[in-house]
């Protein structure tokens, strides 16, 4: 039996979830191990080095950039205020002096004897980390962060784009089939996560930006759609930092595509309960797909879902697959047989191949590298 | 290192952004070394398991259940050294997962220095994010915000010629290292800082980024205003690029400890083996390795080598940047008339999944026919980037007239002259899979546009990455493998240089020995495939119409000896440069008759 990787989405109803909460640069954590936080707790805080303002004192006073070292009213570290004299120079004689009043405000960060140039930084700019995942402090990294951990339901999308965003989970289809039509997104989706069907629609985008609902979650979206909601066409798949409105999150893939039953089912599951999604997706080194994390209440614990793990492993006979690429593209089956030997694919190239069984009860022979694990 | 004499079993993989592949080598009972099993799987850089070394052993795994062998233990290691029937001698590897490397680059000039930085980073297969120079019409505030918006995995630096004046470039320094630009690896991650600008400004350089960067200083990429020399600040590029950008793959520290060799970027491996093949038999190559998230060009033209890496140009991660770059149009154009009405909706959607789901292959003919043409416009953009960006001198230096410098926009005189390449190699996914060789030869005619004779030939099962490292440690193996296993001689194209209107005559041939016994003429447009076998050579006499070229020059007789290999011998009239009507139903129908002519799709 081949032990073939194949890459899976993580999809459970209930899951002990880790979250690495860290800033951008070291600054102070505010949080202790065992603490218990809410998303938007903010746990870490610096401050980023204030916005820099180069001025050309050689040329602002006519004195050559050696001399400006000399010239200068205000030393490396002190502040300066706008309207202050910031360097005078040394004149003739010590008569003509020109002096430079500061534009700026800030602290003199360094003053170039090579070119005459003076960095002056303005005020240092906040910097915050919130929790994004209501749970329990595990872990303090000095000066960085901290690991929040919390039992959650946890969907793995497959694509998304804009960041994090917080809200409560909403219906606005009642079936993973049913499209996202811009009719469905309602005013009292304002801040809250909104769960679609299959396709969602620009014009439903749109709308729910109108509303302002805190992100969209759905099977699919065309690419059509994707472009003009972005504004551009999309090349390389590395989002998160857009600023788009809202987060959109799709669970399967591009076109017409209904969300995965289970999928759908476990999100309708929550509707009412907080939750948090990310839409940052990065399919190169270190991928990151989108997810959307459900904190569980205690109740929701003790009815005893069962816990899952991802599903990825191996490929074997009766295992749950779903089929990534046309001409099946999103169809789910089980595996029936693994043939060992190549074989002949309708392109006239060779591959290893499984066959799947579907519900109608069709099978089909489907290369190894186009289908994808679900659980069952 | 093993006594090579001792070597009998040697486990190869090469870890690509999609694909790990795996090869076997066994030393025959002559002595002589064959590559006997290969195996694959998806490259393993995705959660859960983020680790590369997973494909690794299930590229391995799949080999060992081939070959009935042994070759991981239990727990989950290579087996060395073969013994009883188990493992291997040496494991080497490849890598090129990682994906793309982002760049920004900086001069004092921005048609100048600040250009020469720019080929310089792309040359090295970067995307250019944005390029800072003094003149690029920007307040410094603004140059400011923008270097602390960027996310760069390396920035470099240039600017002034070595002895000129210093000031400019230190002040684009002084810019940067306050901006103090967050690297999108995270704040664990040591910005690595090129400099290759004027040396006399080089110790200031260093004082402005010696805390929090790690800066190289190479040599001046124009010490004079005349001479732009590329290779040191490329080379560097590469070196961080290994040192800083792949070692954030995940996995990849453990993957070297494994090997018995150093890992090789998968470009150098290709690289090496190319140079050797231009070296051995004194000839002109190009060679492209197109893969998921890149496309690699190599060129040795008169013993000259250069490479390039089109870091947004590739058929899975990459594959909606081609289509972007390209636009729908330009792709569908290569789509002819049988293929079925393909829908712009529904294609765009089919990019966009390939994206996000980089590991899937195409199942029917009619995904494979957008999937090559697809591949054409990456070929062939990659191919451009390619000629802008070859310089002259050993592939780092080139000589420019001061009358130049000041109209720089296309770069200096490219050395890629398709009129003289003898050898066109193709490796990569879509090129060395395709179902049949007449696909991967007019994928790489259609993109690559060569000019007068030109061998084809494919990388069997992508193995010359393998080979390239393997030549590192093993030379016998290497060579002996590649001219038994790795080349695939496609045959030889024949294509006249000119423009004319569609069926007006061409060129005249005629074509003896090899079986052949053949004459008549190409009208403009006509492309014909004769049969010619690997190892059938024949004779041919082209004769030009005026104001065509087959090397002789417009009009001119010319005769030569080709050789032959799986596809045959092809006639191109088609004219250069390769020109399809804008008009999708003629395009299509066009590509129709070429389709045809080289039966390309058997049942379409």
């Amino acid at each position: 039996m081949a032990q073939a990787y194949t890459p899976g989405l993580k999809i459970s109803p209930s899951t002990t979830h880790r979250a690495r909460r860290t800033l951008p640069l070291a600054g102070d954590v505010l949080v202790k191990v065992g603490d218990n936080v809410k998303a938007r707790d903010i746990v870490a805080r610096t401050f980023m080095p204030g916005d820099i303002t180069p001025l050309n004192i050689a040329n602002l006073i006519s004195t050559p950039p050696a001399d400006v070292p000399e010239c200068m009213l205000k030393k490396v570290g002190e502040r300066i205020k706008v309207g202050e004299a910031l360097a005078r120079s040394k004149g003739i004689f010590g008569m003509f002096k020109a002096e430079y009043k500061s534009t700026v405000e800030g602290t003199i960060e360094s003053v170039s004897a090579n070119t005459g140039q003076v960095i002056v930084r303005g005020e240092p700019l906040p910097v915050q980390t919130e929790a994004y995942l209501a749970g329990r402090v595990v872990e303090v990294i000095p000066r960085e962060g901290c690991i929040i951990e919390a039992d959650v339901a946890y969907v793995q999308g497959i694509f998304g784009v804009g960041g994090e965003a917080h809200g409560r989970i909403t219906l606005a289809c009642q079936s993973h089939e049913e499209e996202l039509a811009a009719d469905l997104i309602t005013p009292a989706m304002k801040d809250c996560i909104v769960i679609g069907g299959a396709r969602v629609t620009h014009e439903a985008i749109e709308r729910a930006k109108k509303v302002g609902a805190a992100a969209i979650v759905s099977g699919g979206i065309d690419d059509q759609d994707l472009q003009a909601f972005l504004g551009y066409d999309l090349g390389v798949a590395i989002t998160g930092s857009e600023r788009v409105g809202l987060t959109m999150i799709v669970t399967e893939g591009f076109g017409e595509i209904a969300m995965a039953q289970r999928t759908f089912k476990l999100l309708a599951s929550h509707a009412g309960h907080e939750a948090a999604v990310n839409g940052a997706t990065q399919i190169r080194a270190g991928v990151m797909r989108p997810e959307i994390i459900i904190p569980l209440s205690p109740d929701s614990k003790a009815r005893g879902l069962a816990s899952t793990g991802p599903a990825a492993g191996a490929l074997d006979i009766g295992r749950p697959v779903r089929i990534i690429r046309d001409p099946y593209f999103g169809v789910i089956g089980t595996v029936s047989a693994l043939p060992h030997e190549p074989a002949v694919l309708g392109s006239g190239s060779r591959a290893r191949v499984l066959e799947v069984k579907f519900e109608s009860g069709q099978r089909a022979l489907i290369p190894r590298a186009n289908v994808e694990l679900i659980e069952g | 290192m093993l006594d090579p004499t001792k070597i009998n079993v040697i486990l190869a993989t090469d870890c690509g952004s999609t694909t790990t592949k795996a090869i076997m080598i066994e030393r025959q009972a002559d002595g002589s070394y064959r590559q006997t099993y290969r195996g694959e799987a998806p490259t393993t850089v995705e959660n859960p398991f983020a680790d590369v070394t997973m494909g690794v052993v299930s590229s391995v795994t799949e080999i060992g259940e081939l070959a009935n062998r042994r070759l991981i233990d239990d727990s989950g290691a290579i087996i060395r050294p073969a013994k009883d029937g188990e493992g291997c001698d040496i494991y080497i590897s490849t890598s090129s997962a990682g994906g793309g490397l982002q760049m920004m680059v900086a001069g004092v000039v921005k048609e100048m220095t600040a250009a020469s930085a720019k080929r310089a980073a792309l040359g090295a297969g970067a995307i250019v994010m944005d390029t800072i120079a003094s003149n690029d019409k920007r307040r410094d505030h603004e140059k400011v915000q923008r270097i602390r918006e960027l996310r760069p995995d390396m920035i470099l630096v240039s600017g002034g010629t070595d002895g000129g004046d210093a000031k400019k470039v230190v002040e684009i320094a002084e810019l940067i290292a306050p901006a103090k630009p967050q690297p999108r690896f995270g704040s664990n991650y040591t910005l690595p800082i090129i400099y290759a600008g004027n040396k006399d400004a080089a110790p200031a350089v260093r004082k402005t980024f010696e805390h929090g960067f790690d800066l190289r200083v190479v040599d001046n990429l124009r010490p004079v205003l005349e001479l732009e020399n590329l290779g040191p600040a490329r080379d560097a590029i590469h070196d961080m690029f290994l040192e800083h950008v792949m070692a954030h793959a995940p996995g990849y520290d453990k993957l070297m400890q494994w090997t018995d060799a150093p890992i090789m970027p998968t470009p150098g491996a290709v690289g090496n083996i190319l140079q050797r093949i231009a070296k051995d038999q004194r000839i002109n190559v190009v060679g492209v390795d197109i893969g998921g998230a890149t496309t690699d060009v190599f060129s040795v033209f008169d013993g000259v080598f250069n490479r390039t890496v089109s870091a947004n140009l590739g058929m899975s991660y990459s594959i909606s940047n081609v289509v972007a770059e390209a636009g729908i149009a330009n792709v569908l154009r290569w789509v002819h008339a049988e293929a079925g009405g393909l829908d712009e909706r529904e294609l765009r959607n089919r990019v966009k999944n390939k994206m996000i789901r980089p590991t899937t292959i195409p199942q029917s003919q009619e995904a494979l026919i957008f999937e090559q043409a697809v591949a054409r416009e990456a070929l062939r953009l990659a191919y451009i980037q390619h000629k802008e960006f070859a310089t002259t001198l050993k592939g780092v230096q080139q000589q420019r007239t001061v009358g130049d410098t000041f109209s720089q926009q296309v770069g200096g005189q490219s050395i890629v002259d398709n009129m003289k390449l003898d050898l066109l190699v193709a490796s990569g996914g879509v090129l060395s899979h395709a179902p049949r060789m007449h696909q991967t030869a007019l994928l790489l005619i259609d993109s690559f546009e060569p000019e007068g004779f030109t061998m084809l030939a494919k990388d069997s099962i992508f193995m010359m990455p393998h080979l390239g490292v393997l030549a590192e440690v093993h030379p016998q193996a290497a060579v002996e493998v590649f001219e038994k296993d790795c080349l695939i001689y496609l045959g030889t194209c024949i294509a006249a240089k000119g423009e004319g209107k569609f069926d007006k005559p061409c060129f005249k041939f005629t074509i003896s020995g090899g079986g052949l016994n053949e004459s008549g003429t190409m009208s403009v447009g006509d492309l014909k495939l004769l049969p010619l076998g690997p190892d059938q050579r024949a004779k041919v006499t082209i004769e030009p119409e005026r104001g065509f070229d087959c090397g002789a020059g417009s009009g001119r007789r010319m005769e030569r000896e080709v050789r032959g290999g799986t596809v045959g011998l092809i006639l191109d009239a088609r004219g250069r440069p390769l020109k399809l009507p804008v008009d999708r139903q003629a395009a299509s129908s066009i590509m129709s008759r070429w389709v045809r002519a080289l039966d390309l799709y058997p049942t379409t």
